[in-house]
């Protein structure tokens, strides 16, 4: 979330779009109600009238996967009729940025295509530039090859009558919805988009996200309290693991990891790091992090260390689809989970269940007995004699069994206390990790192998015993001074010449030399509901990310009401409701007084930005669909990868006629594991079902509760059927489709069981994030009997 | 009656005095006389956020010597302000649940069933385990260049888990075993 939870109460209108707080982030929904006590209008778009679709003024069907198209034609909508914020978007964003002469579009494709590979050479999407290397603009906005008019052009083609047909949306429902959304451009106005899974898993994931920031740019919504682009993330610690660098691609604090065509350091921090913005310091937090591995072994002999860490083959994709490929292909014979439930939260689980007994060895650490821990059992479908995989499970307690900080959507990283023992002989993650490392370590001791190298210059240092000590472990995180190991203060003062070691940069702060800022708890609201003095919020307490457009040009706030920071010319520093977003004594005489996003290289909104699919979001059909593409030939996202063949069935539409989608409820979690074995949850929501439209039910002659077998390309399951008004028959321009969904929390372990909806779900991802495409797929259904 | 439960919670390792008053809803003085009666009364409450959604609601957990006794939203929290969703409520049962595994367990190749083992025998099993594919798989360098890295272990999890943990986990299956697949749920 750019924003934070009880910011959502600041909102003249909120736009709720592939999410379902209601239902999925319950507690969120007061600040929703709150505002729509003030006032605010809530719109919700989905493909199921959904729990947040009853509290909301005015609802929209969307097929699943039409979401570019959506936000596509509001876009279109907000320029046609000049309704963006004029002065936000000439100043703040790159609007005026003048494109390079190559820019082209053509038929659903972009210039620089390869269609071989799949793939876009970026650089063609450039910007004009000057003698001086200074990138041309057009304040007016009126040159016809600016960002601006560019993108005119672009959405012009998303008109309301295509999209309502490709989308299924009422018109006048859609047309009620642009003009609401769209009075959010008005200068002091704050409008929110919360998305969630809905928006990001699908092949188009990314681009749906960024149609959504290039609407919220285009109103002047993004830095000001009530607005943002706001990600309701799905785990309490979603966040944290993605700071801290738990996926292929990032080492804490969103850096790169580095591939073989590295060679060098200096070559990799080159690489790397931008010439402008803020990540100009990226050496300083990557070689503070190096430090924070290895210690004194970090030298700048040895290149603070940077041989010690791996090197990913370059242009390997090891994202977790293809992480299943390679284990199908027996490229790989160990596996360790640290709580994580594959075969249900997949996709295809099916196959991955037979993919997992091409393992060696795997490890599941958890609480509960998963469906993947279990994955050799009867009950699993396999056939225990013949699955050779040896698997150890270690018990791990539970939060507050022992202690830890865990990040919250808004970024908010709050300290849990220890409640209780760990039960019986279970063991918190930390210790198990400890005691782990500690074994490795020994056993590698004495290795005289450079391929040891990095284990043994690794710095173990929390502790003697078996129990880590947390507090090191905090302390390591936030960083300090290798000579006096006093806790650095904020991650302005790490180094790139060896002196600070910070485990993870945007984190560095919250342990200053005697506080662990986490364990706040000073609920006092100082303004604005930010409470600045509870818990810690990265990166340095702030509340609302690019919180520098929460004013104008001046620095005086856009809205009385809504002050995020504001310039104080006779103190010369900024002050206001929130911690500025750069340093405070930033002034009127700094080129940069008037660039907001400071992450970005020219720190201005990007409207305009090069990702694997094109600089502007296009609207592509999903993997499996039951049209074809109305704004182009193209079907599919041109830049998406293939994977795995024999794992990638695909459906058609002859066969397959009914879209399909996943989500989840309020009483279960994810994968189930930990509430379907919890008794009351189980209680709750004891059965696997699949909702359909009373329409589809008549046609197939279902009643409500009667058993029903749906199927997919990748196989099919068996589930309670529920007969609902909460789908209906989507009416698009040539043809009339079905819609039907399911949640994807059951498994065949715990008090509640049910059938596993990924067994129904394609393997394949989005073209930049790989994240699996679970929510739009093709199905058929009949009854079981 | 909010303002003894703030207050109570400010003063670390306390004893609540009157939190079982609130909870049944009795006449709060006549209660609070008595508290010393109620199971509740002598629990001390921590603080801990919700383990479920990214909300981050406010729980605090009454528990005594091995035993969850009881758990409600905290008052306090500037988000749920006392509130919780039906996953925040049930958080007791995290524990209590009788599926918890409570021991090490193992499968041999083509086995049916586990067995329980002890932490020392499991532990060293997963050193040793990967230590033999690591060893056996490990790149040092290729075509000149060292990569240092093993593409035959996997990694996997971690949104539920503390940032502390992930830190850990992060430092040594990566810059210390030179893992490169690893993954969690940000990616499903
Ligand atoms: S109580 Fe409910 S809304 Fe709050 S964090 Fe837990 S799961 Fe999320």
């Amino acid at each position: 979330m750019t924003n934070h939870w009880n910011d959502l109460q600041y909102a003249d209108v909120l736009m709720v779009i592939g999410a379902n707080p209601a239902e999925n982030h319950p507690i969120s929904f007061r600040w929703i109600s709150k505002a729509i006590e003030k006032g605010a209008k809530l719109i919700s778009v989905d493909p199921r009238y959904t729990r947040t679709s009853q509290m909301a003024n005015t609802y929209a069907q969307l097929r699943s996967g039409t979401d570019i198209a959506f936000i596509g034609g509001m876009i279109n909508y907000i320029l046609e009729n000049e309704l963006y914020h004029k002065e936000y978007v000439s100043a703040y964003t790159n609007a005026s940025y003048i494109v390079d002469d190559q820019y082209s579009f053509k038929d659903g494709i972009f210039n620089g295509y390869d269609e071989k590979t799949r793939k876009y050479d970026k650089k063609q999407w450039g910007f004009k530039k000057d003698k001086e290397d200074k990138i041309i603009k057009d304040p007016t906005l009126k040159d016809p090859r600016c960002v601006f008019q560019l993108m005119k052009k672009h959405y012009s083609r998303y008109d309301i009558d295509t999209v309502v047909g490709v989308t299924g949306t009422d018109k006048e429902t859609y047309k009620e919805i642009c003009k609401a959304y769209a009075s959010t451009g008005e200068v002091g106005k704050a409008g929110t988009i919360l998305y969630a899974m809905g928006g990001t898993q699908h092949t188009v994931g990314t681009q749906n996200i960024r149609s959504y920031a290039i609407l919220q740019l285009l109103l002047g919504n993004i830095g000001i309290a009530g607005g943002g682009v706001n990600a309701l993330r799905g785990e309490s610690n979603v966040q944290g693991s993605t700071d801290f660098g738990l996926l292929y691609h990032n080492v804490p604090g969103y850096m790169e990891v580095p591939t073989d065509a590295d060679v060098t350091y200096q070559g990799f921090l080159d690489r790397i790091t931008p010439k402008s913005g803020y990540l100009t310091n990226k050496p300083k937090f990557y070689t503070s992090m190096l430090k924070s591995f290895y210690g004194d072994n970090a030298t700048k002999q040895n290149e603070f260390g940077y041989h010690f860490m791996p090197k990913l083959g370059a242009g390997k994709d090891y994202s977790y689809i293809r992480l299943f490929d390679a284990m199908y292909r027996k490229e790989f014979e160990g596996l360790m989970m640290f709580g994580a439930n594959p075969v249900v939260g997949g996709p295809h689980a099916s196959q991955s269940i037979k993919s997992l007994a091409n393992l060696k060895w795997m490890v599941s650490i958890d609480l509960f007995e998963t469906e993947t821990s279990s994955f050799w059992k009867k009950e699993a479908g396999s056939d225990p004699a013949s699955v050779q995989t040896e698997v150890i499970f270690l018990p791990a307690c539970s939060s507050y069994e022992k202690e830890g900080s865990v990040t919250n959507s808004g970024r908010w990283m709050q300290y849990r206390w220890q409640a209780i023992k760990p039960k019986g002989e279970s063991k918190a993650d930390l210790e198990i990790v400890h005691m782990l490392a500690r074994r490795l370590k020994e056993l590698y001791k004495n290795s005289p192998n450079p391929s040891d190298m990095s284990l043994k210059a690794l710095t173990w240092n929390y502790g003697e015993s078996d129990h880590p000590d947390i507090d090191l472990v905090c302390r390591e995180i936030n960083g300090y001074d290798m000579k006096t190991k006093q806790q650095i203060k904020s991650f302005g003062d790490l180094k790139d010449d060896g002196s600070t070691s910070s485990g993870c940069w945007i984190y560095c702060g919250f342990y200053p030399e005697n506080e662990n800022l986490a364990k706040r708890r000073d609920n006092t609201n100082e303004g604005m509901s930010n409470f600045l003095n509870w818990s810690y919020a990265w990166p340095a307490n702030r509340r609302i990310l690019y919180n520098r457009a929460s004013s104008d040009l001046n620095g005086k706030a856009w809205s009385k009401d809504r002050v995020g920071i504001v310039w104080n010319s006779v103190e010369g520093k900024w002050k206001g409701n929130d911690i500025p977003d750069f340093a405070a004594t930033k002034g009127p005489d700094d080129p940069t007084f008037i660039d907001p996003f400071i992450m970005i290289a020219g720190g201005k909104g990007a409207l305009f930005a090069g990702i694997n699919e094109g600089p502007f979001p296009e609207h592509y059909e999903p993997y499996e669909n039951p049209i074809s593409n109305a704004f182009s030939s193209v079907q599919l996202n041109p830049a998406v990868q293939f994977g795995e063949k024999a794992t990638n069935a695909k459906g058609d539409v002859s066969k397959y006629p009914i879209v399909a989608t996943t989500y989840r409820v309020s009483e279960h979690w994810q994968s189930g594991s930990m509430t379907r074995n919890v008794p009351w949850l189980a209680e709750l929501v004891p059965h696997m079902y699949i909702e359909i439209s009373e329409e589809l039910a008549k046609e197939k002659g279902i009643a409500y509760k009667d058993r029903i077998i749906v199927s997919s390309a990748r196989g099919e399951i068996e589930a309670y059927a529920l007969i609902t008004k909460r789908f209906k028959p989507y009416k698009l321009k040539d043809k009339t489709v079905h819609h039907i969904g399911m949640p994807w929390h059951f498994g065949y372990n715990g008090i509640a069981t049910g059938a596993t909806a990924n067994v129904l779900t394609p393997n394949i991802g989005d073209a930049n994030t790989t994240i699996p495409e679970f929510k739009a797929f093709l199905c058929d259904i009949r009854r079981a009997k | 009656m909010d303002f003894t439960r703030r207050q109570f919670l400010k003063l670390s390792g306390a004893v609540a005095a009157t939190i079982a008053v609130v909870e049944l809803g009795f006449d709060d003085k006549k209660a609070r006389a008595k508290s010393k009666d109620f199971k509740i009364a002598e629990l001390k409450p921590t603080s801990t956020i919700c383990p479920y959604c990214s909300v981050g609601c406010g729980i605090l957990v009454y528990s005594k010597d091995n035993d969850v006794i009881y758990s409600e939203g905290d008052p306090d929290h500037p988000i749920n302000e006392g509130t919780l969703c039906s996953k925040g409520t049930t958080v007791r049962q995290v524990y209590t649940s009788e599926k918890r595994i409570t021991k090490p367990m193992y499968r041999a190749p083509g086995s049916n069933k586990w067995k329980e083992v002890d932490w020392d025998w499991a532990l060293d099993k997963v050193a040793q385990n990967i230590k033999e594919t690591r060893d056996r798989t490990f790149v040092h360098k290729e075509n000149g260049v060292i990569v240092n890295r093993t593409d035959a272990i996997a990694y996997l999890g971690g949104a539920a888990l503390d940032n502390e943990e992930c830190h850990l986990l992060h430092k040594l299956f990566r810059a210390g075993l030179g893992l490169t697949y690893i993954e969690h749920q940000a990616r499903i």
